[in-house]
């Protein structure tokens, strides 16, 4: 399966992690919007997704498998006491499966980059 | 995971009425059961509170656990005939129409003892190729053209053989042009000769492989279409074989033990066998009928109207109509029972299990309040994959997907049936749905993935269990009835009330319980439609059968799948199905308001229109601000206009004496015009840009002093119990009720 949405994240589209990391979900700019489309329209094999393991206090990282029969696999030890932290991981972990870059580093780098221009 | 699983038949009973329940065990020794009443399923600590009343009954025990398994899979079957037995020679035919024809072994005609070693089985083999099993006594010979199938292509396939010159045939003859390419055929002699089998049943769709206490097990399920097999009792020639697919010529009357023809059938479980012999089958777990045949030209798309061109049945390995499970006990209901929704609890250990189902009240007991719990559209979701599978989901939800542990479970145990919102293992839509099975999402205590962000991610019967509390909260008397019983007993179920409160997502209607609902609210009859998306799609329950309703997903619509061309007709009752809007039926002429849009992230409220100002609507507002915004609060969501939204449409039939009471505004992106808005495509179809996208709230009077009070959305439920019930949602939906109530005119 394919990515349904053909665009590419671009070095400048780390502006719309930090507005994600803010409100994860809700009204977003349209650039953020396009950055998700992207990242909700992965294929399902491998995709990242979010199992609640305790209802309304525990939710833990999961691969869907894509195949039919096939649940998804959670990931031991990578649980959530809140679901905006674990939107967040997605968001980080997706991220580096599309782009290959890590989020954290970009992040960091970005900030350096707006404090030397302001 | 779950260890512990369970349904109902029936899921609604009166005073004197039995229900039975059927539980399974997955390893535990032994539960015990709780009849209880459920007033809230919403487990949210910023939730109500989940509230359920222990019910003292004599079924409240402990019981021996035990695995109860499911058979899926739809197959046909010919019992066992002396007609069977003994063909020394034959030639077994049909019309396939593959749509798995990689997936391994599978078998379309067979008759054949359990380990293979007498009888035939007409399959695809595991190259995907059309073959013959050929039982030797001792061992079994496959004799395979050596061409794969073409999936979803039609083919004439068929399997001789000749017991003196032990010769064996294998043909696939591709129907359309390039048929040199795709056909092949074999004819091989066999060293050992052929073995018939004796007492064996015929197997369509699959090989029999044993037979359980009380039911055939068949494996090796055929994905796809089959039309018109034939088996007859010496090896035809290539033009006999021909001559046999139209009917059966006078030549070969004598050799003909089967023909059995599929459009005679249509929406039962016989197989017609139109042969002398009568060897008259039946279909197990309801594969799809009414389906184009090979002959179908495209010239008429109604199956009524010219039958013989809809002689296939679309076979699935994952079909499930009736799971077939013991008995483990029997609840008889009380005469003093008070009308409610009840549940069977289960609990071993740390594993619980609810079966839930409705209690109407006791003929002339009736409340005048009756709460319409929307069991044809509970199975219509039923079982849903739409959390593992969707690849559309987090589009629609616009965050990424927080599944729950009951569709974690589901993922893997497929044998638990699909939901509408499904596609089988061959990619084809799933068009029937069964309560004769474990409905894991029609439970209390569960959310869903289709819930929106928010305290409660709530869908369908638990979001539901919100008007149920909120009714005992305000303290109005009420009673539950439901769909399915609505279609059964039509207007008589609805007169004795004088209001009528729909759930969240009445989304799939039946047209008797239409034309019933339609009747009533003329008849004086005030409905309060407090969801979003409600009759929407047509379907059909099955005249016969119980539990089961149909669907064809037909041109327009959100849709999870696709009717094929000249299938938009149900086979349960012939009609044309899909939306109500395309038969006729706008909601909006029936409730004033039609869906729109829809979007599973965050909702939104409402702002009051110049309408809500009128003399004639002041009850509605009593107590609510002129410039209050209504419902910027809620569990669903964080609002009460929010998931699937309905909204005004003079041009669709709501009606010109309405009152556009409110309308909500600020969706985001994840809310989209419903394709069926849509003539041509063009930017800026979301939330944040369309004023089409949003829910109107709108009340209208019916003949002889009826209403319809509409809010169009399905989070307007979720706010009611805001501030320990006081806020302006409570507010105004007890206005109207109270009003409603009221037999004075308005």
């Amino acid at each position: 399966m394919e990515y349904l949405y053909n665009y590419r994240i671009k070095p400048e589209d780390i502006a719309y992690a930090e507005e994600f990391r803010r409100k994860p979900v809700g009204h977003h700019s349209p650039g953020l919007q396009r950055v998700l489309n992207r990242l909700h329209g992965m294929p399902l094999a491998g995709k990242p997704i979010l199992v609640c393991t305790k209802p309304h206090r525990e939710w833990t990282l999961a691969l869907l498998s894509g195949v039919q029969g096939v649940p998804p696999k959670l990931v031991p030890g990578k649980t959530y006491r809140s679901l905006h932290d674990g939107l967040w991981d997605i968001f980080r972990t997706r991220w580096k499966m599309v782009t290959g870059e890590d989020l954290e580093q970009a992040l960091a780098r970005h900030k350096k980059t707006s404090r030397r221009v302001a | 995971m779950l260890k512990l699983t369970a349904y109902s038949n029936p899921i609604h009973v009166r005073p004197g009425e039995s229900v039975q329940f059927k539980v399974s065990c997955d390893g535990l020794a032994a539960y015990n059961a709780q009849i209880v009443r459920i007033v809230c399923g919403d487990t949210s600590p910023e939730g109500p509170g989940y509230r359920e009343i222990p019910v003292p009954a004599k079924v409240n025990r402990r019981y021996e656990g035990r695995f109860q398994p499911i058979h899926a899979g739809s197959h046909g079957e010919v019992p066992a005939n002396p007609a069977l037995d003994g063909l020394a020679s034959f030639t077994v035919q049909a019309f396939i129409w593959p749509t798995t024809p990689k997936k391994g072994l599978q078998g379309i005609v067979s008759c054949c003892s359990e380990d293979g070693l007498t009888g035939f089985a007409l399959v695809i083999d595991d190259t995907g190729a059309l073959a013959l099993r050929l039982g030797t006594g001792r061992g079994s010979r496959l004799v395979s053209t050596g061409r794969p199938l073409q999936e979803r292509r039609w083919y004439l396939v068929s399997a001789s053989y000749d017991a003196r010159t032990r010769r064996a045939t294998v043909a696939q003859a591709y129907q359309g042009r390039l048929a040199r390419r795709y056909s092949a055929a074999i004819t091989t002699r066999l060293r050992e000769p052929y073995a018939p089998a004796e007492g064996r049943p015929l197997a369509m769709a699959g090989i029999a492989t044993a037979a359980g206490a009380d039911r055939l097990i068949v494996g090796n399920h055929y994905n796809g279409k089959i039309d018109r097999p034939r088996l007859a009792n010496r090896a035809l020639s290539e033009p006999e074989i021909r001559a046999l697919c139209d009917g059966i010529p006078s030549a070969l009357a004598d050799a003909v033990v089967g023909a059995w023809d599929f459009a005679r059938d249509i929406g039962s479980e016989d197989l017609s066998d139109i042969s002398a012999t009568g060897l008259q089958g039946v279909t197990v777990n309801l594969p799809a009928g009414a389906m184009t045949g090979a002959n179908w030209t495209g010239e008429v798309m109604d199956w009524r109207v010219r039958p013989e061109e809809w002689g296939a049945i679309h076979f699935h390995d994952d079909d499930l109509y009736d799971a077939g499970w013991q008995t483990d006990f029997t609840w008889t209901i009380p005469g003093n029972l008070r009308s409610g929704v009840y549940a069977a609890r289960l609990r071993s250990g740390a594993h619980e299990e609810y079966v839930p189902f409705a209690v109407g009240p006791e003929p002339g007991r009736e409340a005048k309040i009756a709460f319409l719990m929307p069991t044809a559209s509970y199975l219509a979701y039923a079982n849903e994959h739409i959390a593992t599978d969707g690849i559309a989901t987090e589009l629609t939800c616009n965050f990424a997907t927080v599944a729950d542990p009951w569709s974690v479970y589901l993922a893997e145990h497929r044998e638990y049936g699909q939901s509408m919102y499904d596609l089988h293992s061959d990619g084809s839509g799933v068009c029937y749905s069964s309560r004769l099975r474990p409905v894991l999402n029609m439970r209390p205590k569960r959310e869903s993935v289709l819930g929106g962000i928010g305290p409660s991610r709530l869908w369908q019967f638990n979001a539901d269990t919100h008007i149920l509390d909120w009714l005992e909260a305000k303290r109005h008397r009420y009673d539950v009835i439901t769909d399915e019983e609505l279609h059964e007993r039509g207007l008589d179920l609805l007169s004795p009330y004088r209001v009528v409160v729909t759930g969240t997502h009445p989304e799939y209607w039946s047209t008797r319980m239409w034309d019933a609902l339609e009747a009533w609210k003329h008849s004086g009859g005030r409905l309060m439609y407090l969801g979003g998306n409600g009759f929407y799609w047509r379907v059909a329950y099955h005249p016969a059968l119980p539990g089961v309703i149909e669907l064809r997903r037909n041109e327009g619509g959100i849709r999870a799948w696709t009717a094929q061309p000249g299938e938009y007709h149900h086979s349960f009752d012939g009609l044309y199905g899909g939306l109500w809007l395309n038969n006729g039926r706008a909601p909006q002429k029936f409730v004033g308001i039609g869906m729109c849009t829809q979007g599973f992230d965050i909702s939104s409220y409402y702002r009051r229109k110049p309408d809500s100002h009128k003399p004639k609507v002041r009850f509605i507002f009593e107590g609510v601000g002129k410039d209050e915004l209504i419902g910027d609060f809620g569990l669903v969501g964080g609002g009460a206009a929010g998931l699937e939204l309905d909204r005004v449409e003079p041009a669709l039939g709501s009606p010109a004496h309405l009152h556009w009471l409110a309308s909500s505004e600020g969706h985001t992106d994840a809310y989209q015009l419903t394709v069926e808005e849509l003539p041509e495509t063009y930017p800026g179809l979301g939330g944040e840009e369309q004023g089409s996208v949003r829910a109107d709230m709108v009340f209208f009077e019916t003949e002889n002093g009826g209403a319809v009070f509409s809010v169009g959305s399905m989070t307007w439920a979720g706010s009611l119990s805001h501030e320990g019930y006081d806020n302006n949602v409570s507010r105004i939906t007890n206005n109207v009720l109270r009003r409603f109530l009221d037999p004075r005119r308005f």
